[in-house]
């Protein structure tokens, strides 16, 4: 049933007005002021030396791996993420608790440390990365490894966003769906994904926002070679190093602008995802 | 000097409760990457001097990063009593951004403020199985060259230059033929790292590259830390006069009253047991008794200056790696 949208549709509970006003508050100190610094200091520029810095080959290169690698790692979370809350959330298994520990720790560990940690295991004379250079995989020191650090410190949003819906999806419902002649990707396909879907939605938003504006984890592994492994908060680095403030907002901002955008087209398909699946009954 | 006091304890208190009370001053001396060991052991050496000479104690606190980066700092309001950065382009950065110091700074200790100089080396893999010798065996095919991105380390501007500055000389200042030479160095290059410390790691501890370019200090302090029988420094047929600069942070000095005693912390580096101090630490001592003593480890190598072949850091600066300058047009075609 539709509630009729009003400008403000009068609610039960008291106080709309003092908690709207502490959360504008709060995200104002927080969030807003400190960005629109960015954009006050990006101003510094003419109109066409900031088109000059953002439309430079090497920032253009540098979204096209800072935004790409993130989608890449944020897509392969949203699979392995799946899989991973299936497993902790639908089996028992000696040790459980252990992995489900292990999840978190990309949010713990400094990202330095995960970026070191990362290269000393994929550099060529590492312990994966001698196994893979013989097959002519290069991860260290390429775009892929970007990918993997990016994957790497995004796992748990996908997980921890999921598994919380899937534990309340009761097993009584894939039951029912089996009785009712659903063969077992009937099940997943039909029944189970429609509900999980804003959650991995969410999961894959998370991901995919915390992986463009990495720095700390990325800066070791990728070789950060101009047009091929730079990413582009290295960018914004390396022009802060030069002592080049604005045209370094330039590019902050150009960041912001897309990150923006993309992240309200994903929660536009959140909430429309779920107000097409989720909240039909 | 009681509100000075005050202060300082103050600061020392989150610290140390015991100190404070001992102590009547505190420096803060912020450096870049590889001075780490040496000015531990100058400020060791610095105190007592101090002591000795005035009574009062001092204690120095050391601040390291990359050298960019800390000249940022301090501009933007890190209370630097004394500034000693890689290079006078980031030092200068204090007077034009921060109008912290005169511009006239680099005159006012003697050598160009600098009190120690290194250069830059290769360090290359156990008896130099690729036999590199000079700057233009590290152009050829199949040669891994490491060093750090020019744009963000201090160091590798120096590589950087020092290798431009071989390119002038074999080509006849061609600066074209020059920048080809550069560019082809630089084709040779797997990673960039951001700072001098993070390449040395690459080539170390992750194995790659077949010759790394460094300060000489952060060489010999990697073949003293690995032993000879890991790597090997190669000294090239011309090298640049790096020049690591230090000055007092005028404003900061004057609001803290620590003038005379950071001024005297800089003087002090030029004495024969500052310079002795340096030297330990694989820097090339200024004074010629010191320099004569340590005359067997530092090898003689034709140097330029950065004042003779690219008339000085800020032009240099602009030419090579500001945005649009020589660097990135070798990557950016």
């Amino acid at each position: 049933m539709a509630i009729a949208r009003t400008w403000k549709s009068h609610s039960v509970l008291p106080g709309f007005g003092l908690a709207l006003g502490f959360t504008i508050l709060y995200l104002s100190l927080i969030v807003l002021i400190p960005l629109s610094a960015t954009f006050i200091k990006s101003a510094e520029l003419s109109l066409g030396e900031f088109w000059a810095v953002v439309t430079a080959p090497r920032a253009l290169a540098s979204y096209r791996l800072s935004f790409g690698a993130a989608a890449i790692g944020a897509l392969l979370n949203a699979g392995f993420g799946l899989l991973t809350a299936w497993i902790l959330v639908r089996y028992t298994f000696p040790g459980k608790r252990l992995v489900d520990a292990f999840v978190d720790l990309p949010f713990a560990l400094p990202t330095a440390v995960a970026g070191i940690a990362l290269t000393a295991v994929y550099a060529p004379n590492g312990w994966l990365g001698q196994w893979l250079e013989p097959l002519g995989i290069k991860v260290a020191f390429t775009p892929l490894g970007v990918v993997v650090a990016l994957t790497f410190i995004g796992l748990p949003f996908v997980v921890r966003t999921v598994q919380p819906v899937l534990e309340d999806l009761e097993a009584e419902i894939e039951e029912a769906a089996a009785c009712l002649g659903a063969n077992r990707w009937q099940t997943f396909a039909r029944v189970l994904l429609p509900a999980l879907w804003p959650a991995l939605i969410t999961g894959f938003a998370l991901a995919f926002a915390r992986a463009v504006g990495e720095y700390g984890s990325v800066v070791f592994i990728a070789g950060n070679m101009p047009m091929i492994s730079e990413i582009s908060p290295l960018l914004i680095i390396t022009k802060l190093e030069q002592h080049e403030y604005a045209g370094a907002t330039a590019i902050a901002v150009v960041m912001l602008v897309a990150s923006f955008a993309l992240l309200l087209v994903i929660n536009s398909l959140q909430w429309w995802v779920s107000h097409r699946h989720g909240r039909k009954q | 000097m009681k509100n000075l006091t005050l202060t300082l304890s103050a600061i020392l208190a989150l610290a140390n409760p015991l100190a404070a009370l001992a102590a009547n001053v505190t420096l803060l001396n912020v450096s870049y990457d590889p001075t780490r060991e040496l000015y531990q052991d100058y400020n060791a050496a610095f105190a007592k001097y101090w002591k000795a000479k005035s009574g009062d104690d001092v204690i120095i606190k050391q601040s390291h990063g990359g050298s960019g980066k800390q000249a940022r700092a301090i501009v933007d309001g890190l209370e630097a009593d004394v500034a000693t950065l890689a290079l006078a382009y980031d030092v200068d950065q204090l007077h034009e951004k921060g109008k912290l110091i005169p511009k006239d700074w680099q005159k006012r200790l003697q050598n160009n403020s600098s009190p120690y100089t290194s250069t830059i080396v290769f360090l290359v893999r156990k008896d130099n199985p690729k036999n590199i010798k000079d700057w233009n065996d590290l152009v050829k095919p199949g040669i891994s060259v490491i060093t750090p991105n020019p744009k963000t380390s201090g160091g590798a501007r120096w590589n950087y230059l020092a290798a431009w500055a071989y390119g002038l000389k074999q080509n006849n200042n061609d600066e074209a033929k020059a920048k080809e030479f550069v560019a082809k160095l630089f084709k040779n290059v797997p990673v960039l790292d951001s700072g001098a410390r993070g390449s040395t790691t690459t080539f170390i501890e992750r194995g790659i590259g077949d010759v790394l370019l460094a300060w000489e200090n952060e060489a010999f302090l990697a073949k003293k830390e690995l032993g000879p029988d890991k790597v090997e420094i190669v000294v090239p047929s011309l090298s640049i006069l790096a020049e690591p600069p230090v000055s007092v942070v005028d404003k900061v000095v004057d609001k803290r009253k620590t003038r005379q005693v950071a001024e005297a912390y800089l003087q002090y580096l030029y004495s024969e047991e500052g310079q002795e101090i340096a030297a330990k630490n694989y820097y090339r001592p200024r004074l010629d008794t010191v320099a004569k003593k340590y005359e067997a480890q530092f090898p003689k190598v034709n140097l330029i200056t950065i004042d003779e072949v690219f008339g000085g850091w800020t032009k240099a600066q602009k030419t090579h790696f500001s945005d649009g300058g020589t660097f990135d047009q070798i990557y950016v075609k």
